[in-house]
């Protein structure tokens, strides 16, 4: 930046924060300690008139980093919002007043509280500058949707009306997928009484016509390359020849396949033709063309039809599958329903253990095969015994509590979903941590995909051809918050392959990441970050003089968002990057950093705290905060009056991912006599909205103990937490039980 | 009575859960259960029934016609209304259990020592002759339900209270003598008969093959 910086400080003495600090106190602060240009007080900063205020200097260039004294960064920030200049927040009202009594003892302790949190962001925002985006950004508004079954083709048109084209690379030679072979799909609208008719026809008929959409038959993803706003992807058709389209945004829609029964012998498939999974009585149905299903084995009429729930499914047998794949019991039902519709006559039998209807009509579904004569018997089957004229199917009944067996013509499993989501780039990884686990935990027998995986995207990523995946395979995605975005920037899952599910949800799936998918092109075309830290401009760069090509950013980016140089030097996909910054954290030398967030903007604000001398009784802990979930908690105990100690000193970072170790090292020879870093919840059922940030920074935390330890201090000085947004009671709690751990081990020696 | 019971075997052969159906006050709602054991857990006498509303139920879908219907369970139900105000799925549960009841009754499975049992019968041939139900008798009948010996003894044991009863006017003695009725006696009468017919008619229509 060439221009002078010119920092202005605006202290607002609103919402009762007049009445408790002392304002003139902290402009002094600011400009004597903080080198603020200069320093001023409006009585209601977030008014029309106090915003006007600070754009009258901005637009008078007397300001290019600004130091705003008010409520929580939370808080108000559309009225705060500043282009062009850079903004740091001091949280004088959540962080300070709302958290201490107004009492007289406590006075002197909040005033000092304030007057540190004023030091902190005018230091923070001289090492900040506002985020410029790079020129690195393209909008292109094409979508690529990788596989045409109900999921890829609802994508694919839902762009399309939204006036995004795409392109859709089907497989097979015809679009409709497993949908596409079903006879009726479980009905998606009131009264949820009947079969319904599967709409694949309509869907084709419907991208026919629309010209926004493209699509390629016999055709596979041979390599993808770039990114949001620039993927190039190169299709290979059956027939050897290739094209290249550049594209958006990708949409990862390639669905499931089917659980190999053969792996049911107890069940008899595979001895007689009359036990078929679900999925083979669809295309018997359909075979039959509207005349009754005969007996496969000797065309038979069928009187007795018995459906297996849960076959090699929610079982820790080997080779079975350990989930639920949540469609089955609607499609049992919904099969149940094409004998007793065309004859009810026909005795059907629907043995589940746990009966799950999922969505909002299964309930009235599930009632509707029960008002047509659809026997429902708690149980599970132990075997299927084949017979000359009908087969044996022997069960435990749960209610009855007793052995039993049925007769039946036809035996219909009700076999899980195994999501096609290629190979997984963390396999290896995977595979050696489960093996440093020790001991024999290992076999839970989850399925371990044994066949070759071929990979649907072809990325031609460091990390990796494909998506990365959570667990059995679907791929991996922030749950709750973020459930259509992989870890790779611009590529969304959908349907099946992100997790089990039936038409309707896949249905809805597909919209999501259509809309995501536009949303990350968009972004992309203006250099923004697309999620969790939407509009974000700043990107991570660093300094190619002091790095020394250690790779540790380019494995540890959850995203995959960092390549590598001919050289061996990172090179940064901005409009991958989600900004989390876990790079930085990773960083051994410290050469990465974002224009408004880098070692030195969090560095600064920890060493230029007023730091009492060890006879004072006034220690001093750090908190470094995740801002999506512990720094939102702190905010709401604010809210809510619950009081912690004014000794603590909270910074928030962007994920704890982002925290350099140097941080706490600073902070402990600085004189902090502790400090907490709260992040967010690791593992698999993870609350990370950066995945891996949480987790990186707990085995980064791990190994401080030798450093506190070399320093002569003790580990309880450094505390790693889990803290949900929900946390409102604990996060306070957590601070204090430090505070308490500090006055029994006494203050820290390195004070100077 | 044995006599249908041979013949319903015969017209329903398996299919147990379509006789009850047809025949059983109610029955048409037992293929709705879900089994979720709500009625089970909310019957304030529970603990003491063989087999509970839901298990009743999956015991007439598993074709169990012998062990259901000669069964105490149903006999035991109070008509508190608990399982009916809680079923999530809406089954009229205490009429069911009823209408297995009388079910039972009519086809002569139903256990004949189970008091209940016993004490309907006595209610029931109190209550048709007047169409109000005779205190008086209806206590003597079931004194001496269990022999002469055992109801001399309980009706000394209940002196006191009867004379008690007599003295403030709760009872009187010249109920033994014909006793209170309903204003239209022979209305009531041909009202019965009338719902007898309807009866038979049912069991006449399903008679006839299902």
């Amino acid at each position: 930046m060439a221009d002078e910086m010119k920092m202005g400080t605006y202290i607002c003495t609103g919402c009762g924060i007049g009445d408790r600090l002392d304002a003139s106190q902290m402009e002094m602060i600011a400009t004597r300690e903080g080198k603020a240009t200069y320093a001023k007080t409006h009585d209601f900063l977030c008014s029309q008139a106090g915003v006007d205020m600070i754009q009258a200097d901005i637009d008078a260039g007397e300001v290019s980093n600004a130091v705003i004294a008010a409520c929580s960064r939370r808080a108000k920030n559309e009225a705060f919002n500043f282009q062009d200049i850079a903004v740091s927040r001091a949280n004088l009202r959540e962080g300070v007043i709302w958290v201490r009594p107004d009492t007289d003892e406590a006075r002197e302790t909040t005033q000092e509280m304030a007057d540190d949190y004023i030091r902190m962001a005018c230091f923070e925002a001289k090492h900040m500058h506002a985020p410029k985006p790079s020129d690195e950004q393209s909008l292109n508004k094409h979508l690529l949707v990788v596989g045409g079954g109900i999921t890829g083709m609802t994508a694919a048109l839902e762009a399309a009306k939204a006036g995004y084209p795409a392109t859709i690379v089907e497989k097979t030679g015809q679009l409709g997928g497993m949908a596409g072979r079903l006879a009726k799909k479980i009905p998606t609208r009131s009264p949820y009484a009947n079969p319904a008719e599967t709409e694949v026809a309509d869907l084709i008929a419907e991208i026919e016509a629309n010209s926004n959409v493209t699509v390629c038959l016999n055709s596979t993803v041979a390599k993808t390359e770039g990114a949001p706003g620039r993927f190039d992807v190169e299709i290979a058709t059956e027939s050897g020849s290739t094209s290249t389209i550049q594209v958006g945004a990708v949409i990862q829609a390639s669905g499931f396949k089917p659980y190999d029964a053969n792996q049911l012998p107890e069940f008899a498939y595979g001895k007689t033709p009359d036990v078929v999974t679900q999925a083979e009585l669809e295309d018997l149905v359909k075979a039959a063309n509207g005349d009754a299903v005969k007996r496969p084995s000797d065309g038979k009429e069928i009187s007795e039809v018995v459906f297996v729930q849960c076959a090699g499914q929610r079982s820790d047998k080997e080779g079975h599958l350990s989930y639920c794949s949540g469609f089955c019991c609607n499609a049992s039902i919904k099969q149940a329903m094409y004998f007793k519709d065309a004859n009810a006559g026909i005795d059907t039998t629907v043995i589940f253990t746990d009966l799950r209807t999922p969505g909002s009509g299964g309930e009235d579904f599930y009632r509707s095969g029960q008002q047509k004569g659809v026997v429902f018997t708690k149980g599970v089957v132990s075997e299927v015994e084949p017979g000359s004229d009908g087969h044996t199917v022997k069960f435990k009944d749960l209610i009855l509590d007793e052995d039993t067996a049925i007769q039946a013509d036809l035996v219909v499993l009700a076999t899980g979903m195994l999501p096609n989501s290629g190979v997984d780039p963390y396999a290896a990884e995977k595979a050696a941590a489960a093996e440093e686990e020790e001991g024999e935990e290992a076999d839970k027998g989850d399925v371990v995909a044994t066949v070759d995986v071929e990979s649907i995207l072809n990325l031609d990523y460091r990390q990796g051809s494909d998506v990365p995946q959570l667990v059995h395979g679907f791929t991996d995605s922030h749950f709750i918050c973020f459930p259509y975005e992989t870890r790779r920037t611009g590529i969304y899952t959908a349907g099946p392959v992100r997790r089990p599910m039936d038409i309707a949800q896949a249905r809805e799936d597909a919209t999501g990441a259509a809309m995501k998918a536009i949303h990350a092109v968009e972004n992309a075309g203006k250099g923004r970050a697309a999620h969790p830290r939407s509009g974000d401009l700043s990107y991570p760069t660093f300094r190619k003089e002091g790095c020394t090509q250690c790779k540790r950013c380019t494995v540890e980016c959850p995203f995959g968002a960092i390549n590598e140089d001919e050289e061996r030097y990172p090179t940064f996909n901005e409009s991958r990057c989600r900004r989390c910054g876990t790079c930085m954290g990773a960083c051994p030398v410290r050469v990465i950093s974002f224009e408004n967030y880098s070692v030195d903007t969090v560095g600064a604000q920890i060493k230029n705290v007023d730091m009492p001398d060890e006879f004072d009784e006034k220690p001093r802990i750090l908190v470094l905060a995740c801002e999506n979930d512990a720094y939102p908690a702190l905010d709401m105990a604010g809210q809510n009056h619950i009081e912690y100690s004014a000794f603590v000193r909270v910074i928030p970072v962007r994920c704890l991912g982002s925290v350099n170790t140097i941080w706490v090292t600073d902070a402990l020879n600085s004189g902090y006599d502790g400090v907490i870093l709260m992040g967010c919840q690791k593992g698999d059922d993870y609350q990370c909205h950066f995945v891996k940030g949480s987790e990186l920074a707990h085995t980064r935390m791990s190994k401080i103990d030798d450093t506190l330890q070399q320093l002569n201090l003790e580990t309880e000085r450094v505390m790693t937490y889990e803290v949900a947004i929900t946390d409102v009671q604990r996060a306070p709690k957590l601070i204090n039980e430090m505070a308490e751990t500090i006055e029994k081990i006494g203050m820290s020696p390195f004070k100077f | 009575m044995s006599d249908m019971n041979v013949a319903m075997v015969e017209r329903y052969r398996n299919n147990f859960l379509k006789e009850v159906e047809h025949n059983v006050e109610e029955g048409d709602w037992v293929k709705m259960c879900m089994q979720c054991g709500v009625c089970s857990g909310s019957c304030p006498l529970g603990p003491y029934w063989d087999h509970p509303p839901q298990e009743l139920f999956m015991m007439i879908r598993a074709g169990k016609r012998e062990e259901v219907l000669t069964s105490t369970s149903m006999w035991m139900c109070t008509s508190c209304y608990n399982c009916i105000v809680r079923c999530p799925r809406e089954l009229p549960i205490t009429h069911i259990m009823h209408g297995l009841a009388h079910y039972a009754k009519r086809l002569g499975l139903a256990p004949k020592e189970q008091p209940t049992f016993k004490f309907s019968q006595h209610f029931w041939n109190n209550l048709v002759k007047k169409g109000r139900v005779n205190e008086l008798k209806l206590g003597l009948s079931l004194y001496f339900m269990n022999g002469l010996v055992e109801g001399i003894k309980t009706s000394l044991n209940m002196a006191g209270i009867g004379l008690g009863m007599l003295k403030t006017k709760r009872m009187s003695p010249m109920e033994m003598i014909g006793g209170h009725s309903v204003k239209d006696t022979k209305g009531f009468h041909a009202m019965l008969k009338k719902a007898e017919e309807i009866e038979a008619a049912r069991v006449e229509k399903y008679g006839k093959g299902s």
